[in-house]
């Protein structure tokens, strides 16, 4: 059977800074700058780029923006993966697709937004129509934005397994720490879990840091075969398990059977027999952290740890550098800028290639980045120095 | 306001004589929630409704402290509960008798009906010790 394992390579990343306001410039334009930065890190110019692969699409750029400003020739290849936060991941598993099939080389992803001085979320979402089932049946009653479609999950995480606002704290305190270490953050103060206990409530269970920054800027990707990435400028850093997942009831959290099970729960077992490893080679984590939550749920959904336990396993740092997991080392969501999970994809190609600065994980060899989004759709990569 | 569909309408216009009505698969007789075409355990588009019995428990719920959308800004804090029914499927409404530090999973709760201040007619949720 064919397979997709170490066909495709992410040869180029970029990104802008990470801002609360981009100072009026527009998503178009943070994604152009992005992706000049990531064409100069693969050593590629626009003429290369034979492949265009939307994360959001829908979003405020489409792929003939790219082309128009980029003066890219040739595109043989334009699609999106319209997975909200699951997007990046899927789009670096559709990335590869294309080019172990030949239809191109250089595959450019673009993510970017003003999503702290333009339009926010709670009205973004109401646009996407894979949220038109709760804007029809939830939003009456008032439940309106990610926040609270999520907290019930939170909420019967505890109840079933007894898991903590402490234990929750103890991702946003970590990851905040990984924020300072990264010079391109949002956030630069430290804070503890005593911090985490006194920020205001949220949606009960999560409280303001247990939420991720709306922010402005870009971040750019380059996939690009496997075979075409020996001759470019940077260590390949090869594709080596890719899936994505669909949890049960996708449109609605509320009619999902297990509602501590995530969609990434049937997607891992398949990214991780594509790459021939399990959970414990995994040298370093990237994992999409819109709330604390989400990222305690994940870990237990990739099979760090068992269902219920992802609150023990997260207790006493165990998710920082020198932890038993060093998980989301730039400073995440929560901690350097929401952009989507892309700069999640970004993070671990540099800890792969040894360029994560302050925060790089010694001797990273194998890592993986996950993506959620849209009340549960579930993406992973797993990567390694190649 | 939502905007019903065809496959909508019946649940809300349940809902404005105070009835909880759900779908029900004409074919195999799962019933499913929220209304859409298909039945998804026999592909089968033939449709009944049924009135819920109003009898709930608790599965879980959330506390909403910020205001997303200033229409629910005077009501906050508000307790939206997710709801085990009898029949098979959730509902989630908002708390009406207690606080959230009475819930738990498993709770007895009862379905009743109040209208917002545009006039549509919503589906709560009150402790039966409540």
């Amino acid at each position: 059977m064919m397979t997709l394992a170490n066909k495709a390579a992410v040869t180029g990343v970029g990104d802008t800074d990470y801002t609360r306001d981009a100072g009026g410039r527009s998503a178009l334009s943070l994604q152009l700058e992005a992706a000049l930065k990531a064409l100069a890190d693969a050593g590629l110019t626009p003429r290369d780029i034979d492949g265009i692969v939307m994360p959001s699409p829908g979003g405020p750029v489409v792929a003939e923006d790219l082309v128009t400003n980029l003066g890219i020739p040739d595109l043989r290849f334009s699609t999106g993966t319209p997975l909200g936060g699951a997007g990046p991941v899927a789009a670096l598993q559709c990335a590869a697709a294309a080019v172990a099939s030949g239809i191109c080389s250089h595959v450019l992803l673009t993510l970017g937004r003003t999503g702290r001085s333009g339009q926010r979320i709670g009205a973004r979402i109401q646009q996407m129509p894979q949220f038109r089932t709760v804007g029809e049946f939830e939003a009456p009653s008032g439940a309106l934005a990610p926040a609270q479609y999520y907290a019930p999950m939170a909420r019967r995480h505890m109840e079933l397994y007894g898991t903590t606002s402490r234990q929750l704290a103890e991702i946003a305190v970590t990851t905040r720490h990984h924020a300072m270490l990264n010079g391109n953050a949002r956030m630069t103060q430290p804070i503890s879990i005593e911090d985490h206990q006194a920020s205001r409530m949220i949606s009960d269970p999560l409280r303001l840091l247990d939420c991720s920054l709306e922010s402005d800027g870009a971040v750019a990707i380059i996939v690009s075969a496997a075979e075409r990435a020996k001759d470019l400028r940077q260590p390949r850093i090869l594709l080596a398990g890719m899936a994505e997942g669909h949890p049960d009831s996708p449109s609605a959290i509320t009619q999902r059977g297990d509602m501590t099970r995530l969609g990434l729960a049937k997607a891992a077992p398949r990214a991780f027999a594509m790459a021939g490893v399990t959970p414990a080679d995994i040298d370093v984590a990237e994992i999409y952290d819109c709330f604390t939550y989400i990222v305690l749920c994940q870990l237990e959904d990739l099979g760090f740890c068992g269902k219920g336990e992802g609150g023990a396993f997260v207790e006493g740092g165990a998710l920082g550098l020198g932890g038993r997991l060093p998980v989301n080392t730039h400073g995440g969501l929560l901690s350097q800028a929401h952009m989507a999970g892309m700069n999640h994809v970004a993070e671990l190609v540099r800890q792969l290639r040894g360029e994560a600065g302050r925060a790089q994980v010694k001797e990273a060899e194998v890592g993986l980045v996950t993506g959620y989004g849209d009340l549960g759709d579930g993406t992973l990569a797993i990567m390694t120095r190649g | 306001m939502p905007e019903a569909t065809p496959e909508s309408r019946p649940y809300w216009e349940g809902l404005e004589r105070q009835a909880l009505m759900l779908q029900r698969c004409a074919n195999c007789g799962l019933v499913r929630h929220y209304p859409r075409p298909m039945c998804d355990a026999c592909q089968s588009m033939a449709t009944d409704w049924v009135e819920a019995s109003r009898d709930a428990t608790v599965h879980s719920w959330t506390v909403a402290h910020h205001p997303f959308h200033p229409a629910f800004r005077a009501e906050l804090p508000y307790v939206l509960v997710t709801a085990d029914l009898p029949e098979g499927v959730r509902l989630l409404a908002q708390l009406r008798g207690g606080t959230a530090e009475a819930l738990r999973p498993g709770l007895p709760l009862r379905v009743e009906f109040e209208a917002n201040a545009e006039g549509l007619t919503l589906p709560v949720l009150r402790l039966r010790d409540g």
